[in-house]
């Protein structure tokens, strides 16, 4: 059999019961729950076997609801805080009657995920404060996968590595098979039902570029180059219909010397606060001290990303050195402003000038941090409102930032049974999404830590148990 | 800049590990990590030493190879480690020995079975009569030379180990420090990858190391104590015969043999099984003579006491002696040290732990 490039098409012997795409939390967690619910299941991963997993290989934590402390959380996080929470972030662009199902359901996720064999343990050392809201994965995303795939092939899933899926095969609205390519050869396989885990599609710089234009060729992925979006593409021209902003992602500002891909969470840099940060025309462009860190950090790489040639820097002295977490490179370091200017190609005489003006501003206070302290400017623009230490102490630092794209929001519609909404608002009998892909209903735009992987847990369970119940009917 | 190539590469993954963090629920070494902004090459042999090579943090890594990252922490720690031990060797004319130890401690060995054979002449004995091929303090005293010998050895090398991590003299008087420290090391505490089990080839945690590491450890204490009672036997309550098989020195002598031939052979094919990433090549030689040398010397102390009235004693003698003789020569000059230096390194972690959580370890 040939395919519509003509090329030969192997089809798999054995029909499944379900088809899931991608390999990562979601994935597995659908695959997991619908092979519980005793459904065959087949998973293709488009990466080999050490790069499996996605993003979540570079996750740590996960945000559910509880209503007291565990072991591990510090107090309690209930329902109706997380969708505070949520609706704060952003702004209110979600879908309210599935966000507060899916946290209705992260409750029971702290349980289920231990189930699947993925442990946690208390809030990392010199993490955000994040010891009440979010789970910490004992050893890391990695670590979490690596459970669950002993899990899902303990219980008998099938997993394909390096199998990407090429083409869908939807007739009339309903999920017929999927051809993927694996060593070379291309396969065919039939399932009854379609799981679409494959993540969003910030590893596709031609797809960025439509909306964002040509300064998307500057952002750094901060995860797996198999996120191209192919998946989220063919199902949209299926008429499933889509959802979200296409310029709407999480993204924040990384170290710009990290890699295109995979740099992960070691290319993050959390003195935004501690400093100021300045354009490449060394002038400053936003309070870098609106608010504690955790709260704004995913705000920092879109305000890069509209900033010239899509680069910052961020400014501070010896006095703040050692006040956040280390990271992978080591600052750019010098004796003066102006030899700093050099080092990083700013104009040494604006550069100074703003640094000038910057310290002139600042008024007495008491620096603290751990709160909302006292340290402000006056009568600068933009004003920094909080943390305003005059930079003065030799030596001076800086490190320079990118966008750095962790995942992008425009995604497939689903219901609260993870079921794809086709053009027309009926949903698709056989076809369900879960993570990533369909991150855009929960998130307009914003990011809280952990959230991610709480779509992905939930949605990717509800995707396996429905497809599984459809599949064995 | 620092002492070795490993050396700077155990700076450059720390400096990857410091900024992500993930591992620092697994063992000690990465909470002690934290601690610090910098790597000086003391603070990198105090955390190698401190690694007990369990491999989670490779399985769990996302940016282990093939990532362009490249981090391997057990293999390079078992590197530095190993460099380390070389480096602390007393006498330091010795240090010699760490470079091709297996052939050197094989070599040891065989010369000392060979020496006692011949010092034992052809002498004909009667049943058992061990003092009759040498006296009993003949016998006391070349052993009581030459443990007191490797005990100074060992002595000199953990100071020059304690100076080198650069660790206050007095956390080594701290009891809390030591009493955590000593629990660690009688439960393997940190070789069980953070609660799951250790790693081999496959990235499922089957690995034994630990319960064989425990049969090893004890049957060594055991045989140790039987050694303390025969000698007590001799000088105090003036046995002089041969005990007999319900006797103290025996008893101990045989579960601790049994023991210290089940612990080290598990040991060596738990250790084959390995995945080669995780280990570093060169010090296989090193780590497998040690264990050959621990399951000889029970096998032989337990054939000796098999064959000893037979006319296989004398030759079962001298093997089991050189063998003793051997090992208790190269204790401070080969895979031994591991042990010294992992529990002087988990006082100091329980010290620090202590210090800057001001609670427990």
């Amino acid at each position: 059999m040939t395919n519509l490039r003509g090329e030969i098409v192997i089809d798999l012997e054995q029909r499944f019961d379900v088809l899931v795409v991608g390999g990562g939390n979601a994935a597995l967690c659908a695959a997991i729950a619908a092979r519980r619910a005793g459904a065959s299941v087949l998973v293709v991963e488009a990466a080999s076997k050490f790069y499996r997993g996605g993003n979540t290989r570079h996750t740590r934590n996960m945000r559910c609801a509880h209503d007291s402390a565990t072991a591990v959380l510090t107090g309690p996080y209930r329902e109706e805080e997380f969708w505070d929470d949520l609706l704060r972030i952003t702004g209110g662009q979600t879908d309210e009657e599935l966000s507060r199902h899916m946290i209705h359901q992260s409750k029971d996720m702290l349980n289920w995920i231990v189930q699947q064999g993925v442990r946690f343990q208390p809030s990392l050392g010199g993490t955000l404060s994040l010891g009440r809201t979010n789970s910490f994965f004992l050893g890391g995303g990695r670590a979490m996968l690596n459970a669950l795939y002993r899990t899902a092939e303990g219980l008998g899933v099938k997993i394909l590595y390096g199998a990407e899926v090429t083409e869908i095969e939807i007739d009339h609205g309903v999920f017929q098979s999927a051809l993927f390519k694996q060593e070379g050869g291309t396969n065919r396989v039939h399932a009854k039902t379609l799981v679409a885990a494959s993540g969003g599609f910030e590893a596709n710089t031609e797809w960025l570029r439509e909306s964002w234009g040509d300064i998307a060729e500057n952002f750094l992925i901060r995860g797996t180059p198999n996120n191209r979006g192919t998946v989220l593409k063919m199902l949209m021209e299926n008429d499933v219909q889509t959802i979200g902003d296409p310029t709407q992602c999480h993204a924040v500002a990384i170290d710009a010397r990290a890699p295109k891909f995979d740099g992960g969470i070691i290319t993050r840099l959390d003195c935004v606060v501690f400093g100021i940060v300045v354009n490449k025309h060394a002038q400053r462009f936003y309070d870098e001290g609106e608010d504690v860190w955790p709260k704004r950090y995913a705000i920092w790489g879109r305000l890069v990303a509209a900033q010239p040639g899509q680069i910052a820097n961020i400014v501070f002295d010896a006095s703040s050195l050692k006040l956040f977490m280390p990271s992978l490179f080591p600052p750019v370091k010098a004796d003066t402003i102006a030899e700093l200017a050099v080092k990083l190609s700013l104009d040494p005489q604006i550069f100074e000038k703003t640094v000038n003006d910057f310290n002139a501003a600042v008024r007495p206070g008491t620096f603290d941090h751990t709160t909302l302290d006292d340290c402000r400017t006056e009568g600068l623009s933009p004003a920094k409102t909080h943390w305003a230490r005059r930079i003065e102490t030799a030596p001076f630092y800086a490190y320079p930032v990118r966008p750095g794209i962790t995942f992008t929001y425009l995604g497939t519609r689903v219901n609260k049974e993870a079921h794809l909404i086709m053009k027309g608002d009926q949903p698709a009998a056989n076809m369900f999404a879960a993570g990533e892909i369909m991150a855009g209903n929960i998130l307009g735009r914003g990011y809280a830590a952990g959230i991610g992987m709480t779509i992905g847990s939930v949605f990717g369970r509800i995707a396996g148990q429905g497809a599984a119940h459809y599949a064995c009917q | 800049m620092h002492a070795s190539e490993s050396l700077t590469e155990a700076d450059r993954l720390l400096t990857v590990c410091n900024s992500c963090r993930y591992c620092e629920g697994l063992c000690a070494v990465f909470p002690a990590m934290e601690m610090r902004r910098a790597f000086p090459d003391g603070d990198l042999n105090y955390l190698a030493n401190l690694c007990h090579n369990c491999g989670s943090c490779y399985i769990d890594c996302q940016y282990a190879p093939p990532h362009e990252f490249n981090v391997n922490i057990p293999k390079v720690f078992s590197q530095v480690r190993k460099q380390s031990y070389a480096a602390y060797a007393w006498p330091g004319a010795l240090r010699g020995l760490f470079t091709r130890n297996g052939l050197a401690v094989a070599v040891i060995a065989a010369a000392s079975v060979a020496a006692f054979k011949y010092s034992f002449g052809d002498a004909q004995t009667g049943p058992a009569s061990f003092y009759s091929l040498m006296s009993h303090n003949a016998m006391v005293g070349l052993f009581g030379v030459v443990f007191l010998c490797a005990i100074v050895a060992l002595i000199k090398g953990a100071r020059n180990f304690w100076r080198d991590i650069g660790a206050p003299e007095g956390t080594l008087f701290a009891p809390q420090s030591l009493w955590q420290a000593v629990k660690d090391v009688l439960q393997l505490r940190y070789l069980d990858g953070g609660g799951e089990g250790c790693y081999n080839a496959e990235d499922a945690p089957v690995d034994r190391r630990r319960l064989f590491h425990h049969l090893t450890f004890y049957g060594f204490l055991f045989c140790f104590a039987a050694t303390a009672a025969g000698t007590l036997d001799y000088y105090v309550f003036h046995r002089v015969g041969a005990p007999g098989w319900s006797d103290l020195p025996v008893l101990l002598g045989t579960i601790g043999g049994l023991g210290l031939v089940a612990g080290p052979v598990g040991l060596i094919f738990a250790k084959s099984g390995r995945d080669k990433i995780l280990i570093d090549g060169t010090s296989l030689g090193m780590d497998v003579v040690f264990l050959v040398m621990l399951t000889l010397s029970s096998l032989s102390g337990l054939a000796l006491l098999a064959l000893r009235d037979t006319s296989a004693m004398p030759l079962m003698l001298a093997c089991h002696l050189g063998i003793v003789f051997a090992l208790f020569l190269t204790l401070p000059y080969g895979k031994f040290v591991h042990g010294l230096y992992r529990f002087l390194a988990l006082i100091r972690y329980a010290r620090e732990r202590r210090h800057f959580t001001g609670g427990e370890a």
